[in-house]
């Protein structure tokens, strides 16, 4: 598409190299064609937000960036490493999965661990970190979001807010390069939302990559340099955060929006 | 009403010594043949559950059959049927633990399925985005919380098994029910003896009970 031969452009105009790159990503779920022709570009320290009605392909686009899903054709790169078709990235999986932070939905902390150990499995049994080394990561981390006093505690005892802010821990005790979201927020009574968009906030501002789907509008425009809408598959159109949300060019996002906007 | 029956606490409490050498015997068929048989069930469970159906084939073959077929009948077949073909005898005792092993390797095989199965999609998933391999992500998110959810089926399998051991008078080890047969035989208590026997077996799995709940409940906060 002309918007990603743009961006390459720009891209190379301004010295950076994407650290993310999807080039013609199609996967298929069955029948269902949940990935149609992908072409996107992240640069580094860009923080790109996905939006799209639900059902529209949001999630599998960036679980495939850490290949949580495999797709059938097209490439993509991740910090110099490619994902290929099929399942047959190989070596370069688990290398991409341990540069790039992922948050989900359901927090999907381990509940057999303590908050401690939930942050300090993957450097411990990833990078080869010692017990000391790894604790002393975790608490500087739990104290930056906020759980310190919890370190002890196991998942079920804290409430929502807490658990989702100890998943961004876990997943930054991993220094990623990028960071995924899939509506990190999506799960949260109201009250909680806030805590864990502050977290997020912190984290934009130390210049972390991200890409994040959420609902959450007014954050989108907050934080995005990037937004991208996504509708049955496709990228329907993507731009600056008050282009697209005051002017969207497609009729289709045009009607998503007037229906999350209304309130 | 008048029961003209006596029950001599005297001849049960005699009988006592004798049945206790059975005692090991029922406890080394049971504890052998159940430890073996979770290795088998770890094997067989997770090839049931493997990548490819030739991996999942054989274990759905081992599981139906060792689970289809009555432990009697297994343990006979080794006992009496299986010298034959080997050219040499396999001691009762081993038979014996060869039938616990297999059989509730068959059973601890589905229990083991269901475990990690039991496991949501998003363990294995948050566990494999920190950068974990499969296998790391298996033994350090997914096994420990499916083993916590297995114990209590593990634990009736366990009980099951031990029971299951008295079969095994009929091909002559002298467990606790060969023991009090052959007391019987001798003193004809019958009541006395086989009151005492079930006392004993009641003591271990209750026992067996205990230590798991005892498992059960720390595993909730450890
Ligand atoms: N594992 C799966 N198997 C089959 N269909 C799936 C699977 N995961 C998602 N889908 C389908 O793919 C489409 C896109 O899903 P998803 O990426 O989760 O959408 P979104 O995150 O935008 O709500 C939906 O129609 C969904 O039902
Ligand atoms: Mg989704």
């Amino acid at each position: 598409m002309n918007d990603s031969v743009n961006r390459e452009e720009a891209d190379q105009a301004s010295g950076t190299s994407p650290i993310v790159r999807l080039a013609g990503v199609n996967k298929h779920f069955g029948r269902l064609h949940v990935m149609q022709d992908i072409d996107l570009s992240v640069a580094q320290g860009e923080v790109v937000v996905i939006i799209g009605a639900s059902g529209s392909g949001k999630s599998t686009l960036i679980r495939c960036v850490n290949g949580l899903e495999p797709f059938q054709s097209g490439r993509i790169e991740v910090d110099g490493k490619t994902l290929l078709p099929n399942g047959a990235s190989g070596k370069s999986l688990q290398a991409v999965r341990t540069e790039v932070g992922m948050v989900f939905q359901q927090f999907n902390l381990f509940p057999h661990l303590s908050i401690r150990d939930n942050v300090t499995l993957a450097p411990r049994k990833v990078r080869g970190m010692t017990r000391r080394q790894a604790d002393a990561i975790a608490d500087r981390l739990l104290e930056r979001v906020g759980i310190s006093d919890q370190a002890d505690k196991h998942p079920t005892q804290l409430s929502g807010g807490q658990q989702q802010r100890v998943a961004l821990a876990r997943a930054l005790a991993m220094e990623p390069r990028l960071m995924l979201f899939d509506e990190p927020t999506s799960a949260l009574d109201p009250e909680m939302i806030g805590e864990v968009l502050d977290a997020m906030r912190e984290l934009v501002n130390d210049g972390m990559t991200m890409m994040i789907v959420t609902h959450e509008m007014g954050f989108a425009r907050e934080v995005a340099d990037r937004v991208v809408f996504v509708h049955g598959g496709q990228i329907v159109e993507q731009g600056p955060p008050d282009q697209l949300f005051d002017q969207p060019r497609h009729e289709r996002t045009q009607a998503f929006l007037s229906r999350v906007l209304k309130h | 009403m008048e029961f003209n029956f006596q029950f001599d606490w005297q001849a049960a409490i005699d009988s006592l010594p004798f049945l206790l050498k059975g005692l090991p015997y029922t406890l080394l068929i049971s504890f052998a043949g159940l430890a073996i048989g979770f290795v088998i069930g770890i094997v067989f469970g997770l090839m049931r559950i493997g990548p490819s159906r030739w991996i999942r084939w054989p274990a759905v073959v081992y599981v139906e059959v060792f689970r289809g077929t009555p432990v009697l009948v297994q343990v006979l077949f080794i006992f009496y049927g299986l010298p034959t073909l080997l050219g040499g005898p396999i001691d009762a005792l081993t038979a014996g633990i060869a039938a616990i092993a297999l059989n509730a390797g068959a059973y601890i095989s589905e229990i083991v399925r269901g475990g990690v199965q039991s496991i949501e999609r998003g363990q294995r998933e948050a566990g494999l985005s920190l950068g974990l391999s499969a296998p790391q992500t298996f033994r350090y998110v997914i096994w420990p919380q499916a083993l916590r959810r297995m114990i209590p089926a593990l634990g009736n399998q366990g009980i099951v098994s031990i029971k299951d051991t008295s079969l095994f008078s009929v091909i002559g080890v002298g467990e606790l029910v060969r023991q009090g047969q052959v007391y019987i035989a001798n003193t004809f208590t019958a009541l006395e003896v086989y009151f005492m026997i079930a006392l004993l077996y009641l003591a271990i799995t209750l026992s067996l009970s205990l230590a798991l709940s005892l498992l059960e409940r720390k595993g909730l906060v450890g």
